[in-house]
C-alpha cells in the first residue's frame, strides 16, 4: 500500500471512528427517558439569564411536571443509602429525597433513585440526569465553587475517626504512636491521616486495602492495630466484626466531613426548596413536631409551629409549594431525630449516637435557620 | 471354519485377572503403578482431604439453611440464610414484588426456548431459534418495561440483580453477532470506503477498554448532549457494550471467513450467485460453523464482562450482592454472597460452553482432527 492511500485510509478511519462514537447519542431514547425530559420553559423570554442557567432554572417545575423526583444515591452505604431487606432504598440520604418529594409532590414515594458511584455523581447532577444529589457527599470549597453545584445544607456531620482493638488499651488517638493502620485506598482518609500524624509528631505504618470489607477483614485478622475511616462507617464496620465488643471507636475526629444534599448551581428556586425542606425537618425536631403528632400540632399555639405547618403565613407559597409542604415532609418521613434514629441511630444496627448531630441546643451543632 | 467342522473348539479365553480390570485395575494401573506414583497419589489424596473436607463442611455440613436473620447462623459454617433472605433482591433487584411474575414468565420462556435446542430430534427448532433471536427480545422488552397492555410501567432504574445481568448479556449477544458479522464482511470488502469504515470501527472499539467505554457512556456522553436531552443510563451502557462486543465478534467471524478456501467463493460465483446470496448460502454457514468455539468464547467473556456495569452504578447480580453484604444487620456474610454469585455465573457460563460443544458435534464440519 503506498503512503498516500494509507493517509487517506487513516483519515477515513478517523471520520468513521467519530461517527461510531457519536452513534450512541443518535439513538432515540427509550420511553422511560422521555419522561425525564424537563417541562417546557414557561418564562423563557422575560428573564435575562444565560441559556444554560435558564434550562436548569426550572427544576421545580420539571419535577412537578414529571411527577417524580430523580435522586442520586450511593450504591450501598448502610445507614445512608442502601437497599433494605424488602428491596427498598433506605437511609438518611434517601430520606432527604423522600422529604423533598413529600414537600414538592405531596408523596414521599414518588422518588426515582439512581445509584451512583463516587466518580459519576457530579456528572449525573450537572447533566440533569438527577434533580438532587444526596450521596454522602462532603461539602468542600472545591466542590461548591468549581463543580457547578450548590450544597443545600448538611444532613450529617461526619469526621474521620479511629477504631482500635480494645485489648490495646488505647483511650485517645494521641497514644497511637507507631501504630499500624488499615486504610481504604483512594480515599481522602490517607491524606487526613498523614496530616494529623505529622502535625502531632506521631509515626505510623499503613496497610491499604481496596474495599471496605477487605479493610475490616484486615483489621479482624490483626494485620493492623487501628482502622481509620469516616466515623459513620466505623460504627457500621464495628457491627460487622465477629466480636463487636472487642473494638472501640476513639472519640477523636481528625477531619470535618459535613455531608449534605446538593443541587445544580444557578437554580435558586430549587435550591431553596431543598434547603428549606431540610431545615423544616430539623426545625420540626426542635419544635417537638413528629410524624406521629403532626396533625395535633396544627392546633398548637406556638406561632413557629403554626408557620411551619402552614396554619398561618404563606411559607409554602414563597417556595412555590403547597402550604402543607413541611407538614407532608414531616408526616411522611419524620423530623430529623426520627430520620436519624431510624437509619443510623438507636433504631438501626449502627447505633450511632447523635454526637455532633445533636441539635445546637442539646450539645450538637445541628442548626437550622428559623422558618419565619 | 475348519475348526468347527472338525468339532474342535478352542477353550474360551480366560477373563483377565481381576486385578487388571475394572476399578481396581484402573487404580492399580493409573494411581499405584510405581513407587513415585504411589507417593504422589497419597500426597494428592491428603491435599484433597485437607482442602476439600473443610470446604464441604463450610458449604454443607455445618452451614445454616433455614431461618430469618443473623440469629439463625450459629453453627459456624456458611450462612445461607442470608442468601435465602435476600434472594429476591439478587434475582429481581428493585423490581416491584407484585410484578415479579413478569420476570418469572420470561425465565420460563427462556428455558422453554433453550431446552429444545439441546435436544437434537426436536422438531421446528429453526423457528424456535428465530423466535428466540427476534421474538423473545420484543416480548422481553414489552414485559419488563411495561407501560403497554395495561402492564404498569417499571423504569429501568428498578431493574437489577440476575435479571439485569441476563438482559445486558442477552442484548449484547443478540446484537453483537449480526453486527459483528456485517463488520467482518465489510472489512473484507473490495469497496475501500466500506472497508475503511469497518476497520476504523473495529480498531477504535477494540482499542479501548470496556471500562472506559462504560465511563464514556455514563459520565461523558451526558455532558455532550444538550441539557434535558439525556437518555436512559441502561440504554447508554447497552449501546456501549454492543459496540464493544461487535468489534470483537467481527474479528472472530473474520477468522472464519479467512479459513474458507478460495474455491468456495469461486464455486458460488460460478453458480451465478450474487454477493449477498453467495455469502448467505455458501460462505457464512461454513465460516460461522468453523468459529463456534470463538463465538461462544466471546459470549462467555461478554457475560462475565457485564459485571463491569457496577462501576457505573447499575446493580447487576454482583453489585446487588455487594450492596447487600454491607447490610449491618448481617455480620460477615461476604463469602456467602460471593460464592453464590460465582455459582450463578458458573452455571450460565458452563451451560453456554456445553451448548456450544453440542452444536459443534451436530454441525460437524469435517475439519476436525480425528
Amino acid at each position: 500500500m503506498d503512503s498516500k492511500l494509507a493517509i487517506v485510509l487513516i483519515i477515513v478511519a478517523a471520520i468513521a471512528g467519530y461517527f461510531a462514537g457519536g452513534m450512541g447519542s443518535d439513538k432515540p431514547a427509550e420511553p422511560t427517558a422521555t419522561a425525564t425530559t424537563p417541562a417546557p420553559k414557561p418564562q423563557a423570554d422575560d428573564k435575562k439569564i444565560p441559556d444554560k442557567a435558564k434550562e436548569s432554572s426550572n427544576t421545580l417545575a420539571a419535577v412537578k411536571n414529571k411527577g417524580f423526583l430523580s435522586c442520586g444515591v450511593n450504591t450501598g452505604l448502610p445507614g445512608f443509602s442502601a437497599p433494605d431487606s424488602s428491596n427498598k432504598w433506605t437511609g438518611i440520604d434517601v430520606d432527604v429525597c423522600r422529604a423533598v418529594a413529600a414537600a414538592v409532590l405531596g408523596d414521599a414515594t414518588k422518588v426515582k433513585y439512581t445509584p451512583l458511584t463516587a466518580k459519576e455523581r457530579f456528572t449525573a447532577l450537572q447533566s440533569g440526569e438527577i434533580d438532587i444529589l444526596s450521596r454522602n457527599t462532603t461539602w468542600t470549597h472545591t466542590r461548591d465553587t468549581s463543580l457547578g453545584l450548590n450544597f443545600a445544607g448538611v444532613n450529617y456531620y461526619d469526621g474521620q475517626g479511629f477504631m482500635v482493638k480494645k485489648a490495646l488499651g488505647v483511650k485517645s488517638a494521641k497514644e497511637l504512636d507507631g501504630a499500624v493502620m488499615c486504610i481504604q485506598a483512594g480515599t481522602t482518609t490517607e491524606l487526613n491521616l498523614a496530616d494529623y500524624f505529622r502535625y502531632n509528631n506521631l509515626k505510623y505504618k499503613s496497610v491499604t486495602f481496596d474495599t471496605t470489607d477487605q479493610t475490616r477483614e484486615g483489621f479482624e485478622a490483626n494485620r493492623c492495630d487501628v482502622l481509620t475511616s469516616d466515623q459513620s462507617q466505623l460504627y457500621g464496620l464495628r457491627t460487622k466484626l465477629n466480636d463487636p465488643d472487642s473494638a472501640i471507636v476513639l472519640p477523636e475526629v481528625i477531619s470535618k466531613e459535613p455531608l449534605g444534599p446538593s443541587v445544580r448551581q444557578g437554580d435558586d428556586a430549587w435550591f431553596n426548596v431543598v434547603r428549606w425542606t431540610l431545615s423544616a425537618v430539623i426545625n420540626a425536631e426542635e419544635l417537638g413536631v413528629t410524624s406521629q403528632n403532626v396533625d395535633q400540632m396544627k392546633s398548637s399555639n406556638n406561632p413557629e409551629i403554626k408557620r411551619l405547618l402552614g396554619v398561618t403565613g404563606d411559607m409554602g407559597a414563597k417556595l412555590g409549594l403547597d402550604g402543607s409542604w413541611a407538614l407532608q415532609a414531616i408526616k411522611q418521613v419524620g423530623n430529623y431525630s426520627e430520620i436519624f434514629e431510624r437509619n443510623v441511630g438507636s433504631g438501626s444496627p449502627l447505633k450511632i449516637s447523635r454526637g455532633l448531630n445533636a441539635l445546637w441546643n442539646k450539645g450538637g451543632i445541628m442548626f437550622a435557620p428559623p422558618i419565619r | 471354519m475348519s475348526a468347527t467342522e472338525n468339532g474342535w473348539q478352542p477353550a474360551p479365553d480366560l477373563p483377565p485377572p481381576s486385578s487388571s480390570v475394572g476399578i481396581i485395575g484402573w487404580i492399580r494401573q493409573n494411581l499405584f503403578s510405581s513407587p513415585l506414583n504411589i507417593f504422589l497419589t497419597v500426597v494428592g489424596l491428603y491435599i484433597i482431604y485437607k482442602a476439600g473436607v473443610p470446604i464441604l463442611d463450610w458449604v454443607f455440613w455445618s452451614a445454616d439453611f433455614s431461618g430469618e436473620d443473623q440469629s439463625a447462623c450459629t453453627s459456624g459454617g456458611a450462612c445461607w440464610v442470608f442468601v435465602g433472605q435476600r434472594l429476591s433482591f439478587f434475582i429481581y433487584g428493585f423490581y416491584p414484588e407484585s410484578e415479579y411474575w413478569r420476570i418469572n414468565v420470561l425465565f420460563v420462556l427462556l428455558a422453554v426456548l433453550i431446552i429444545p435446542q439441546m435436544i437434537p430430534a426436536f422438531p421446528h427448532k429453526k423457528w424456535l431459534g428465530w423466535f428466540f433471536l427476534v421474538g423473545f427480545p420484543i416480548v422481553s422488552y414489552v414485559l419488563l418495561l411495561g407501560g403497554s397492555f395495561s402492564l404498569p410501567h417499571v423504569e429501568t432504574e428498578k431493574w437489577g440483580g440476575l435479571m439485569l445481568t441476563l438482559v445486558i448479556s442477552f442484548v449484547g449477544i443478540v446484537f453483537a453477532l449480526p453486527l459483528g458479522t456485517l463488520l467482518a464482511l465489510g472489512r473484507r470488502s473490495d469497496m475501500p470506503v466500506i472497508r475503511a469504515i469497518c476497520v476504523g470501527f473495529i480498531e477504535l472499539w477494540r482499542g479501548v477498554p470496556l471500562i472506559s467505554v462504560l465511563f464514556m457512556a455514563s459520565v461523558m456522553l451526558p455532558l455532550f448532549l444538550s441539557e434535558g436531552a439525556h437518555f436512559n443510563k441502561l440504554l447508554r451502557a447497552l449501546i456501549g457494550i454492543v459496540m464493544f462486543q461487535s468489534a470483537y465478534m467481527a474479528e472472530v467471524v473474520r477468522g472464519g471467513l479467512q479459513a474458507i478456501p478460495k474455491g468456495q467463493y469461486e464455486a458460488a460465483a460460478a453458480l451465478g450467485l450474487g454477493y449477498w446470496r453467495s455469502m448467505g448460502l455458501v460462505i457464512l454457514p461454513q465460516a460461522l460453523k468453523l468459529v463456534i468455539p470463538g463465538i461462544v468464547n466471546t459470549f462467555i467473556a461478554l457475560f462475565k464482562d457485564t459485571t463491569l456495569v457496577l462501576i457505573i452504578g447499575l446493580l447487576d447480580i454482583l453489585a446487588s450482592v455487594q450492596a447487600a453484604i454491607t447490610d449491618p444487620a448481617w455480620s460477615a456474610v461476604a463469602a456467602e454472597g460471593y460464592v453464590f454469585t460465582a455459582v450463578a455465573f458458573w452455571i450460565f457460563c458452563f451451560g453456554m460452553s456445553r451448548y456450544s460443544q453440542g452444536l459443534e458435534r451436530r454441525l460437524d464440519t469435517g475439519h476436525k482432527k480425528r
